[in-house]
This record gives C-alpha cells, sequence and structure tokens, in this order.
C-alpha cells in the first residue's frame, strides 16, 4: 500500500510537469495572438487555461498522496512553507515554492475581472520562475533523480520551453499580433463582406 | 437591454471576440473589433448573452464588458 502511494506520487509529479511544460507553450502560444493546429485563437487561450488546471488536479494528487506516504514524512506546513522539510530540504522546498506559484498564478487567473489586467498580469510572470523551480524541483527531489527516464522527459520539457521562450523573446513577437486568418463558420461568411 | 462595452484603450486587438461573437463583431484590418451595427457598445440579444459572456471571459485585455441596464 505504502508502495503505491510512492509509485502514484512520482507518476502524478511527472505527469504534471508535463503538463506544466504544455501550459507554459501554449501561454506563449495564446500570447503571439496567432492560430495554431489549425485552431482559433480562443481555443488556443482555452486550451491554456483547461491545461493549467489539469495541471493542478496532478499537482493536488502528488502532494496528497505524499502526504499519506509513510517515508516522504511530509508535514501539512511543508505544503506551503518552503525549505522547512527534513528530507533534502532544498528539492523539496523548490517543490513547494511551486505549489505555492502555481496556486498564486492560478488563483489570480480565475479571478482576473476582478482583481483587473494590470495585476493578474503581474501574478502571471510568475510563471517563467514556476516552470523551472518546478523542473528542479522534479530532478533533484524524486527518488528517480538520477534515471534515465526522467532526465530524458526533463530534457524534453527543457527543449519545448526554451524553444517558446526564444520565440517569445524575438522582436517580432509584439503586443499586437500579426493578422491570421480568422475562422468563421461557413453560414456567417457573407455577414463578413458587408462589414 | 444587455450591451457590449469595449473598452478602446484596453484592447490590444487579438481577435477572439469577433470569433466567439461574430454574429454581433467583425474585425477591421487591424483585427480591432467592430459592431456589425455601427454602434460603439452594440445590442445583445437574449440568446447571445451566453456567447457575449464566454467573449468576456476570454478576452485576453479584459477590454470586453457586459452592461445589463434596467429599462
Ligand atoms: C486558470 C489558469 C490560467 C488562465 C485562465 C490563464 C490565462 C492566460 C491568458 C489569458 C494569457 C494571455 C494570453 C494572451 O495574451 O492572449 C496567459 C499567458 C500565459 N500563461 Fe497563463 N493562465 C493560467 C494558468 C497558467 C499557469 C499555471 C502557467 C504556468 C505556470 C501559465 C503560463 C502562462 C505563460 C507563460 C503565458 C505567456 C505570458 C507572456 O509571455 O506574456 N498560465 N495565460
Ligand atoms: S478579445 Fe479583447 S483584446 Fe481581443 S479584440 Fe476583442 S476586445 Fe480586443
Amino acid at each position: 500500500m505504502s508502495d503505491a502511494l510512492w509509485y502514484f506520487a512520482r507518476g502524478s509529479g511527472v505527469v504534471s510537469l508535463v503538463l506544466l511544460t504544455v501550459v507554459v507553450a501554449l501561454g506563449i502560444g495564446a500570447r503571439s495572438g496567432r492560430t495554431a493546429f489549425n485552431l482559433p485563437r480562443f481555443a488556443v487561450n482555452l486550451l491554456h487555461r483547461n491545461a493549467a488546471l489539469l495541471a493542478v488536479v496532478f499537482l493536488v494528487l502528488h502532494v496528497v498522496s505524499l502526504l499519506f506516504d509513510p517515508y516522504a514524512q511530509l508535514r501539512l506546513f511543508d505544503l506551503v512553507l518552503p525549505f522547512a522539510g527534513n528530507y533534502r530540504p532544498l528539492w523539496q522546498g523548490l517543490g513547494t515554492l511551486g505549489l505555492d506559484l502555481m496556486i498564486a498564478i492560478v488563483v489570480t487567473s480565475l479571478l482576473r475581472h476582478r482583481i483587473g489586467a494590470r495585476a493578474w498580469r503581474a501574478v502571471h510572470w510568475l510563471a517563467y520562475l514556476c516552470w523551472p523551480v518546478a523542473l528542479l524541483h522534479g530532478l533533484g527531489a524524486g527518488s528517480d533523480n538520477g534515471t534515465v527516464w526522467l532526465w530524458a522527459i526533463s530534457m524534453v520539457c527543457v527543449a519545448v520551453v526554451l524553444a517558446a521562450v526564444i520565440w517569445r523573446l524575438t522582436p517580432h513577437f509584439t503586443r499586437f499580433p500579426q493578422r491570421a486568418e480568422r475562422k468563421v463558420a461557413e453560414r456567417l461568411r457573407p455577414l463578413e463582406e458587408v462589414r | 437591454m444587455t450591451r457590449l462595452h469595449i473598452d478602446w484603450t484596453a484592447c490590444d486587438g487579438r481577435g477572439l471576440c469577433a470569433e466567439l461573437l461574430p454574429e454581433l463583431l467583425a474585425e477591421d484590418d487591424w483585427g480591432f473589433p467592430i459592431a456589425r451595427d455601427g454602434s460603439p457598445s452594440p445590442a445583445v440579444p437574449g440568446p447571445l448573452e451566453p456567447a457575449a459572456q464566454r467573449a468576456v471571459d476570454r478576452c485576453p485585455a479584459l477590454a470586453l464588458r457586459l452592461l445589463r441596464d434596467t429599462r
């Protein structure tokens, strides 16, 4: 039983890192204002949001399974207060920090209309801190830190996020995106002509 | 009558709203939404309210608002 918890914690942790990688790439994709994978822009935006919520689900599973794991010996406040743990405090603390950042980003995003665009954007920049923190936590804290498969998955995640961030930093990535062909339902095409 | 208010100073012309609410909004050549009826804040007919709400929710610049005045 306790082994099952441990397997589950590792699995859900890896899944949330992969999802978080997808979320960052999609966030940058949404910010670009382009259509991607033949999806309209609002769908890229929604995909980003829903992937983030799914990442939260796996993150919660990861944390809760470790809370009940007899070996990890997490105390409740280890979930929110970073670097206080007994076991590899630095690496585990990075995980706690990542969780805190994740909560901040997601809660402010869900309350976007309440807190306003400026505050939301300011917190959302923390995404670029959250992701590397999560990656390092995964590589350093786990019992899988020497395994080939974890390094392989992590390196693919690094490649994806690096590519997205480099694209984000290119000068033609502006606040006002290039126009792309917009997707309009067939029956509304005639309306488009008369605008 | 519900109206869709567009905050032009906030709008980045990202075009999500015109994708979600093509019945009311078209895009100008720069991607900024223009109401098909030419009004600055177009009336939203009842059946389109859910779609209008979705456009409001998804706007990345938080530039859209639904105004519900009781007249
Ligand atoms: C409920 C959860 C979330 C919602 C509703 C949300 C929403 C958004 C929106 C609306 C944008 C702007 C897109 C645009 O300007 O068109 C964005 C950008 C972005 N998001 Fe999220 N987001 C969420 C969670 C997350 C999480 C958990 C992360 C990563 C830890 C993340 C990372 C990013 C990144 C990297 C960008 C691009 C920022 C930039 O460079 O300007 N988001 N998100
Ligand atoms: S979705 Fe928002 S930012 Fe984009 S065009 Fe519409 S109002 Fe402007």
